[in-house]
């Protein structure tokens, strides 16, 4: 594999540098770096990051091919800037056997655009009655290490118990997508003054933090870790902060849509805003961010939920739930994270790539931008602004709420182990 | 008037009061022998229902058909809406056809507002009820007879129900009918009061421009009209109150509730009636009680709506539209 010379590179935000990669590692990390024959990037003050993990991803393969696979799915990934995915289980067969997840890590492996790492079902089939075989499906090829029955809550408290005692022997974490069931039967958006009005049925916070509560005591009283997912209210945070505060190993994710969005958009019953968790307040919009900045919130995970055209050119009620969110996280961060001076460069490759890797323990991501360390890299143009425009997504699916919104920064170069997966915007 | 009817939120003091006084003139043509205006020849209409109101699709139908309109009828209970692909179909396929509007019925809230504003087709769109979000044109309906009870059929023209005070009683959570009833009565100056157990009173309402009140008792001496909402009997197995006799006793309307009204004040309902938990025989089969009425003004309001949406901004009988001329 041949040298590559990243010149000029703002490296986490930091004064320019310049970064040479040399197979697939990085070589050298200073300035006026020379290299023979190496493959030169002008990277012109733009920011170099640890390239992007994340922790929930719907790649619907298998089953749903129409919406997304793995290779479209991992070409979104690496057009928004990530090295790894960690692919959930909710797929048709459910991934909840050693044979499944090594399906899906195999076919990451052979597309190359980005890391691909199972996640595993909790129970089977997403019943919530019984445990998968999550034992075997750490010691396949895939080596899962993040379980979850994402899409529904492990919502009986013995089953949820025992998922977090049993993985503690091989040091797994349980990823816990925080919905009581029936709190929130016929729910179509979150509960509160815009869905009164609107006639459509309440998700109420209380669904959600009420599980978060649960779990979190759960986890002390059986000495486990686990990481809950998507939070989207104020009173989520103030759980969590509680939780850690008393030393409970509890981590947790924020998706970048309820870091911008709100219900009021829901006014206008289009479907693109329909997802799940639903958007809430304002006011759980910036606890979220606040969150985020001091720590509570561990981490950005997208959460993309590709759908394809049909199922969301309807009437709200029929439509599915969740939006694309690969090719525009970093974007949504930077708006609403470093451009209000709440987050760096630095604190934004902490939440999104090094504390993601750490948490489903993908080595080898998340690493420092040094010398000796695998080369996995995303390069981005903080400078530009430009309308989001779905026509141009890698990604199968087009359900964005974005469209036709201008959002700041662009993923320019992405780097898989010193392979480029994305030139000037452009896959490879 | 804008070009589809939605949202009794939709409607300004000046735009419902209108649709009022049109409706009485269309409440004249029921008295002629010849029950028939040209106003809307040529024109075709179709009744789209996803859910089942014979009730409700009879009064539209009966109405565009006063109008002279073409009528058809499209019932697709029983066919997939679980897809989400057929209201957009049904919708393409209707716009094919040259339709000039569309009146919907539809399970889901939010559709009608779905199909007038996604694209599919040019139609003007009627509300005629979606989900548990609007119903305008019972709210019409309701403010109609209203203004010819407390008011007067004549007295009434180009009033509003300034100061009139309004009572809805019973599942509001689930009502369309109260949620487009609040909208529009605050619009026409009524001061509206709920009357509900806490848990059939949806989060948020404290927002809503009307008061609330979990005691029916209190609220009856000082109301114009009381309005009895529908309560579906499968509410009690979900929960939202303990029995049905329990619920009768605190909410229901009967004799001795209705005798602490003031003389002038009215019973009304929506319809269809369950006598017994809501409302006792007596109380719907009394004078005071306006059922009969709504469902008669129910025509003449849908007929004022279409010819305002579809006909235009002159008075309905007196000057026809011009190419009838
Ligand atoms: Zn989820």
């Amino acid at each position: 594999m041949s040298k590559i010379l990243i010149r000029g590179a703002k490296v986490l935000g930091g004064e320019p540098q310049d970064v040479l990669i040399d197979g697939g590692t990085i070589a050298q990390v200073g300035s006026g770096l020379a290299a023979e024959g190496a493959e030169v990037v002008e990277a012109g003050g733009k920011v170099l990051l640890p390239g992007l993990v994340d922790l929930h991803t719907h790649l619907r393969e298998p089953g749903r091919e129409d919406s997304e696979t793995v290779l479209t799915g991992t070409r979104a990934a690496a057009s928004g800037g990530f090295t790894t995915v960690f692919a959930m289980a909710n797929t048709f067969p459910v991934a909840d056997t050693a044979g499944v997840v090594e399906q899906v890590w195999r076919l990451g492996k052979e597309h190359g655009y980005c890391d691909v790492q199972p996640i595993g079902a909790v129970t089977v089939g997403l019943e919530g009655r019984k445990l998968a075989e999550l034992g075997a499906m750490h010691e396949s090829a895939a080596g899962v290490t993040v379980f979850s029955d994402d899409g529904k809550c492990v919502h009986d408290a013995v089953i949820m118990r025992r998922a977090l005692e049993y993985v503690k022997a091989f040091g797994g974490v349980v990823a816990q997508h925080a919905q009581e069931p029936r709190l929130t039967e016929g729910a179509e958006m979150n509960e509160g003054i815009v869905s009164a009005e609107l006639g459509l049925g309440g998700w109420p916070a209380v669904a959600e933090e009420s599980i978060i509560a649960r779990d979190v005591l759960l986890a002390d009283h059986v000495g486990s870790r686990v990481h809950i997912c998507h939070l989207s209210t104020a009173g989520s945070v103030e759980i969590v902060r509680w939780a850690k505060s008393r030393g409970i190993a509890v981590t947790a994710e924020v998706t970048p849509h309820h870091l911008l969005l709100t219900d009021e958009l829901v006014r206008t019953y289009n479907p693109v805003y329909k997802v799940n968790p639903p958007l809430r307040t304002e006011r759980d919009v910036m606890a979220l961010r606040e969150a985020l900045a001091d720590g509570t919130i561990d981490i950005v995970a997208t959460d993309h939920a590709p759908h394809p055209h049909e199922d969301k050119d309807c009437e709200w009620a029929a439509a599915a739930m969740g939006m694309v969110g690969l090719e525009t996280a970093l974007s949504v961060v930077q708006e609403t994270m470093v451009d209000t001076g709440l987050l760096d460069w630095a604190g934004v490759a902490d939440r999104m790539s090094v504390k993601p890797a750490q948490i489903g323990q993908a080595t080898g991501h998340g690493r420092p931008v040094s010398a000796g360390e695998p080369a996995n890299l995303t390069l981005v143009d903080t400078a530009y602004r430009g309308l989001v425009e779905p026509a141009g997504f890698a990604s199968r699916s087009r359900n964005t709420p974005y469209e036709g919104r201008e959002l700041p920064g662009r993923v320019t170069h992405t780097w898989l182990r010193g392979k480029a997966t994305l030139v000037d915007g452009k896959l490879t | 008037m804008q070009r589809h009817l939605i949202s009794a939120a939709d409607l300004t003091r000046d735009d419902a009061v209108l649709i009022l006084d049109t409706a009485e003139e269309m409440a004249r043509v029921a008295d002629r022998p010849i029950k028939k205006l040209p106003t809307l020849r040529g024109r075709t209409i179709v009744n789209l229902f996803f859910e089942d109101s014979t009730r409700t699709r009879i009064s539209f139908e009966a109405a565009e058909k006063r109008l002279s309109a073409d009528v058809i009828n499209f019932t697709a209970k029983g066919s997939s809406v679980s897809k989400g692909e057929s209201l957009k179909d049904t919708a393409q396929t209707l716009e094919a056809m040259g339709v000039d509007a569309v009146v919907i019925r539809h399970g889901a809230s939010g559709a009608p507002y779905r199909l007038a504003n996604s694209g599919w087709i040019d139609a003007a769109v009627v509300n005629a009820g979606d989900g548990t979000h609007q119903h305008p044109t019972q709210a019409l309906l309701d403010a109609f007879t209203m203004r010819r009870r407390l008011i007067g059929p004549d007295a009434g023209l180009g009033q509003d129900l300034e100061g009139k005070r309004i009572t809805l009683v019973g599942d509001v959570l689930h009502s369309r009918v109260a949620r487009s009833n609040v909208d529009l009565l605050h619009t026409l100056g009524a001061e509206v009061t709920l009357v509900a157990p806490p848990t059939l009173l949806p989060v948020g309402i404290e927002t809503w421009p009307c008061e609330v009140s979990y005691d029916l008792d209190s609220t009856l001496s000082k109301s114009d009209a009381v309005m009895m909402l529908r309560v579906q009997r499968e509410r009690m197995n979900a929960a939202f109150f303990p029995t049905e006799r329990e619920y009768s006793r605190r909410y229901g309307l009967d004799g001795d509730r209705m005798a602490r009204m003031p003389e002038h004040a009215i019973v009304m309902h929506p319809g269809p009636m369950v006598r017994g938990m809501e409302i006792t025989a007596e109380v719907a089969d009394s004078d005071r009680c306006t059922v009969v009425e709504q469902v008669a003004n129910g025509v003449s309001i849908r007929m004022a709506v279409l010819y305002l949406l579809l006909g235009g901004n002159e008075p309905a009988v007196t000057h026809p539209r011009t190419e009838e001329k």
